[in-house]
């Protein structure tokens, strides 16, 4: 197996409202291998973009990143110099976002967003870079690459931006691509698209990518790893066929059944009854205990931990602590 | 045959566009182009399609939200278009609007209880008195607490907020429902609350829906007719079983298969669609979907296919499509 | 009512643990906060009580008979901050003047509120020519230049021998008539955004009345705007009451106002001997306007959600 590309340990991002503190990111430890598409799935509110915006040192105030590591080839992002972690950010690691429409800046061109990052991180000259950029457009399926170049983003359309954006991320050549929702604003025809785009570049460069996504569908079909989140915290994390053979959380197994699938109509839809929990009113327990079918005494007691079985499958509930740590 | 609940004929809604400095109208956009459909009493119909294609404005135009550029729009036999401000005042309460956007479509500084039970008594239904329980009885059935109701929208969530909206528009007791992407801005675990919860009323208040969507396994669980609509047009409409099982369009197929699948061991055989979406003010002449369409021949792109029975309710407008 | 729908689909009933929070009182919590504004609030309460309160703890009154030899004392104890021409004791005066100038303020305000805010939602509401007309009024309003007008006004007023007391009114409704187009513009701009909302829609779908949907959907979300237009323009009432009362043509005595008193300051010797005529009013004129302006910014900065984090 490759090696670790990304390693989060015991991350820990504290938001501070005016409600109370939101632990958005909650001790939370995984790690994404070189070459590998790794997904993190979990409704609104779970801590999935946080995570992905700490490993970017992006979270801003009231939010803060108050524990834990991040190691990137065994050096901790979390201490380094802000001016180092301005290299690494789009030049090592880039990130794409869910709306394309407020991503690029509305009064430059094209070609003068793509060919920034090639003018500052890498130190081309213009026309190189312009050339550079033109082959990017075309890499990322643009046809008639050089009159986009000079086009403005109002002139695209959203699957166009998206696929803008992305070219922009792959401009220096990234080790890892951070997607979070990067077709949740698109229609399905133009994900279907770019999600074949990004499995490409993929194959191509053997770019690591970590995708956030609350849409299992998309987790199916483009993860090598998954990483269930809910409430701040990792509830269950597995490789995908695992994962979706094997669901062991009661909380990904709900959201397994309870998603519609286009020719397997039920009668009714199965329900996660409730809602997710306040997120400054957590306790000391399974964060899910209200919403489980299963819940027993331990889980209003205590927390379970991520506790690793079979197949690599890792999973925090205390349903399978018996005998879990024996195999 | 029974007079349809809804019935919708040739309806068309341009939008001007402006230019020069006169603002003189120099084109349209033909957001939607010739729509025409039948909605019974009890039924469901799921309109879905992409972003742009026109689902959401002939939700609006039928509702009279918008004013219709041609066509009409009979509700009971009755040209909604026709009417008179004050008459359609009247008729509002029979047809209502769920909306996709749980947090614009309640007002911040109104109470939900005043927000369900407003229109009651502005309409004359029911008395300022009368109003509270009969709104807390809404409540529950719609899966909210009594108590819910002296509080203001910004206390509630996502999936609470839809809720207040569906309740709000059943309060009026209404025949038909225009649900707007009800479920599209929530997420997975409230979704299927959602559903549900639309599926129950349906079957307890015989309410007549049309469901607008870009999510066909939705549309597929909660309707038992779907109209697929491409940059204006209905390209196919079909009874649940029928569309899904033999979808004929090749639109629809692609957009079936564009879906999806949470199965990491089936590998697709995806249609992967080239191109974009054109724009609907300058449209594809001929069959609007031939520039993306993968067995397009010279007819497609000269002739406008129409939209025929082929069978047992089943509509298709396309030229590969023999009958 | 089916009992399985309710149960498969309802929400977890735990009794309301504390009181609804309405966007008002989460705008009061954000209020408080702010340090300056609730100062600048303190100091105009305290102005109230000064103006209100006070004058009934003098031991002097407003009927106390003139009294010309005991005329232009410098503050004493008796008199704190001395006396005028006619023997009548200055913080009497300056207390009874600040009841007039906080009434004129705050009656042009209300007269300003209650015309811009409606003629503001209607033009924004119905737009079209309605919108049209009264813009274009509005327009002109603020096109003409205010102080002659007042000034004019204020001439043929006293031409005319209106009775002083009833004056004072006058003065409030022409301040605040002209004031209204500033707010109306501002109103208008709110509606015609908030009428595309899609809570608009929805109370177009149910059938609400115009009325209902001008008076109870659309106005109530711009009182955060009103209000802090409407503190603002409370300062503006009493400027310009007091540039007119000094001119002679506002507030005339004997009633006493802040600005009619500094009109004192007229005369050179008043203004270099007899400096407790006209500095308490004027220092007066600057607290309340200073507090008042303080506090509309931290109302501005609690009310607008756009500011908050």
């Amino acid at each position: 197996m490759a090696n670790n590309l990304i390693e989060f340990r015991n991350l820990r991002t504290n938001f501070y409202t005016s409600s109370g503190v939101v632990k958005a990111v909650n001790d939370v430890s995984f790690s994404i291998r070189e070459g590998e598409t790794l997904c993190v799935v979990g409704e609104s509110g779970c801590g999935k973009s946080v995570t992905a915006m700490s490993l970017m040192r992006l979270v801003s105030p009231p939010g803060k990143t108050e524990g834990g590591q991040i190691l990137y080839k065994g050096q901790d992002l979390l201490t380094l110099k802000e001016r180092d972690m301005r290299h690494i950010r789009g030049n090592e690691i880039a990130m794409i976002f869910q709306e394309p429409m407020t991503s690029l800046n509305p009064v430059l061109t094209i070609g003068d967003q793509i060919t920034e990052p090639l003018l500052i991180h890498k130190g081309m000259t213009r026309k190189d870079a312009k050339k550079r950029a033109i082959e990017l457009i075309e890499l990322v399926g643009i046809p008639r690459a050089a009159k986009i170049f000079d086009s403005y983003p109002h002139e695209l359309s959203g699957g166009m931006r998206q696929r803008i954006m992305i070219a922009i991320a792959l401009s220096c050549d990234p080790k890892l691509l951070i997607a979070d929702e990067p077709t949740t604003a698109l229609d399905v025809t133009i994900q279907a698209q770019i999600l074949d785009l990004m499995r490409n570049i993929k194959s191509e460069f053997n770019t690591a990518i970590m995708m956030i996504t609350h849409d299992l569908g998309v987790v199916a079909e483009m993860a090598d790893h998954v990483v269930v989140m809910y409430a701040g915290k990792v509830i269950e994390e597995a490789p995908v066929r695992e994962l979706f053979a094997n669901p062991k959380h009661p909380y990904t197994q709900g959201l397994m059944r309870a998603k519609p699938i286009l020719n397997q109509r039920q009668d009714r839809l199965y329900t996660i009854p409730g809602q997710v929990p306040n997120p400054v009113e957590l306790g000391n327990n399974c964060y899910f205990n209200d919403r489980c079918e299963h819940c027993m005494s331990v889980c209003v007691d205590k927390q379970p931990v991520l506790t690793t079985y079979e197949n690599k499958h890792k999973a925090a509930c205390w349903l399978y602590e018996k005998g879990g740590e024996v195999s | 045959m029974t007079t349809p609940l809804l019935e919708v004929k040739n309806l068309k809604k341009y939008f001007p566009i402006q230019g020069g400095i006169f603002g003189k109208t120099v084109g349209n956009v033909r957001a939607v182009d010739d729509v025409s459909f039948t909605l019974n009493k009890g039924e469901a119909l799921g309109l879905v399609g992409e972003s742009g294609c026109g689902k959401s404005t002939t939700g609006r135009t039928i509702l009279r939200l918008l004013e219709k550029t041609e066509g009409q729009v009979l509700f009971n036999g009755t040209d909604i278009h026709a009417l008179k401000k004050a008459e359609l005042r009247k008729l509002r309460p029979e047809m209502q609007l769920v909306f996709q956007d749980p947090y614009s479509s309640l007002n911040p500084r109104i109470k939900v209880g005043e927000a369900i039970g407003e229109a009651l008594v502005d309409h004359a239904i029911m008395s300022k008195k009368d109003v509270r329980d009969y709104v807390k009885e809404i409540l529950t059935l719609c899966g909210l607490a009594p108590y819910h109701i002296d509080r203001y929208p910004h206390e509630f969530s996502g999936g609470q907020r839809q809720r207040i909206g569906i309740a709000r528009a059943l309060a009026l007791n209404p025949q038909f429902i225009v649900a707007d992407e009800p479920v599209s801005a929530l997420d997975v675990s409230i979704q299927a609350q959602i559903i549900n919860l639309l599926s129950d009323l349906q079957e307890q208040k015989n309410l007549t829906y049309l469901f607008i969507s870009h999510d066909l396994s939705v549309v597929e669980h909660l309707c038992n007719r779907v109209g697929v609509m491409y940059l204006g047009s209905l390209v196919e409409l079909a009874p649940r079983e029928e569309l899904f099982s033999r979808p004929l369009h090749p639109y629809t197929q692609a957009l079936m298969s564009a879906i999806p699948v949470p199965d990491p061991t089936r590998k697709s055989e995806r249609i992967v669609l080239q191109g974009d979406i054109p724009s609907p003010a300058n449209p594809p002449s001929g069959c609007k979907f031939h520039t993306r369409c993968p067995y397009a021949v010279e007819k497609c792109k000269s002739e406008v296919p129409q939209f025929k029975d082929v069978g047992s309710g089943h509509f298709v407008a396309c030229h590969l499509v023999a009958n | 009512m089916s009992e399985a729908v309710v149960r498969s689909n309802a929400v977890e009933v735990k009794p309301p643990t504390k009181k609804p929070a309405s966007p008002w009182r989460l705008a009061l919590r954000e209020m408080r906060k702010n340090k300056l504004a609730m100062a600048g609030f303190v100091v105009l309460i305290l102005m109230f009580l000064f103006c209100f309160v006070g004058p009934l703890l003098s031991p002097y009154s407003i009927n106390d008979a003139m009294n010309v030899r005991n005329g232009n004392k410098p503050p004493s104890a008796q008199h704190w901050l001395g006396t005028d021409k006619v023997g009548r004791d200055v913080l009497l005066r300056v207390m009874l003047a600040g009841r007039t100038s906080l009434l004129v303020g705050i009656v042009a305000m209300m007269v300003s509120v209650a015309i811009g805010s409606t003629l503001g939602a209607i033009a924004g509401y119905y737009r079209g020519w309605v919108d049209t007309i009264i813009m274009r009024l509005a327009d002109i309003i603020m096109s003409i230049p205010s102080l002659p007008i007042l000034i004019i006004l204020g001439a043929a007023l006293s031409e005319l021998k209106m009775d002083p007391a009833n004056r004072i009114y006058l003065v409030m409704f022409i301040i605040g008539f002209l004031s209204w187009p500033g707010l109306a513009r501002l109103v208008r701009g709110q509606i015609l955004m908030l009428r595309e909302q899609e809570f608009m829609q929805a109370a177009e779908v149910l059938g609400l009345r115009d009325r209902r949907k001008i008076f109870r959907h659309l106005l109530p979300n711009t009182v955060p705007i009103i209000i802090v237009v409407a503190t603002l323009s409370v300062a503006n009432g009493i400027l310009t009451e007091s540039v007119l009362s000094f001119l002679g043509l506002g507030v005339v005595p004997p009633t006493p106002s802040w600005g009619n008193m500094i009109s004192a300051a007229n005369s050179m010797i008043e203004f270099q001997k007899r400096p407790w005529l006209w500095i308490p009013p004027g220092v007066c004129i600057f607290i309340t306007v200073v507090a008042i302006n303080v506090m509309g910014d931290g109302l501005r900065d609690a009310l607008d959600p756009k500011s908050k984090r």
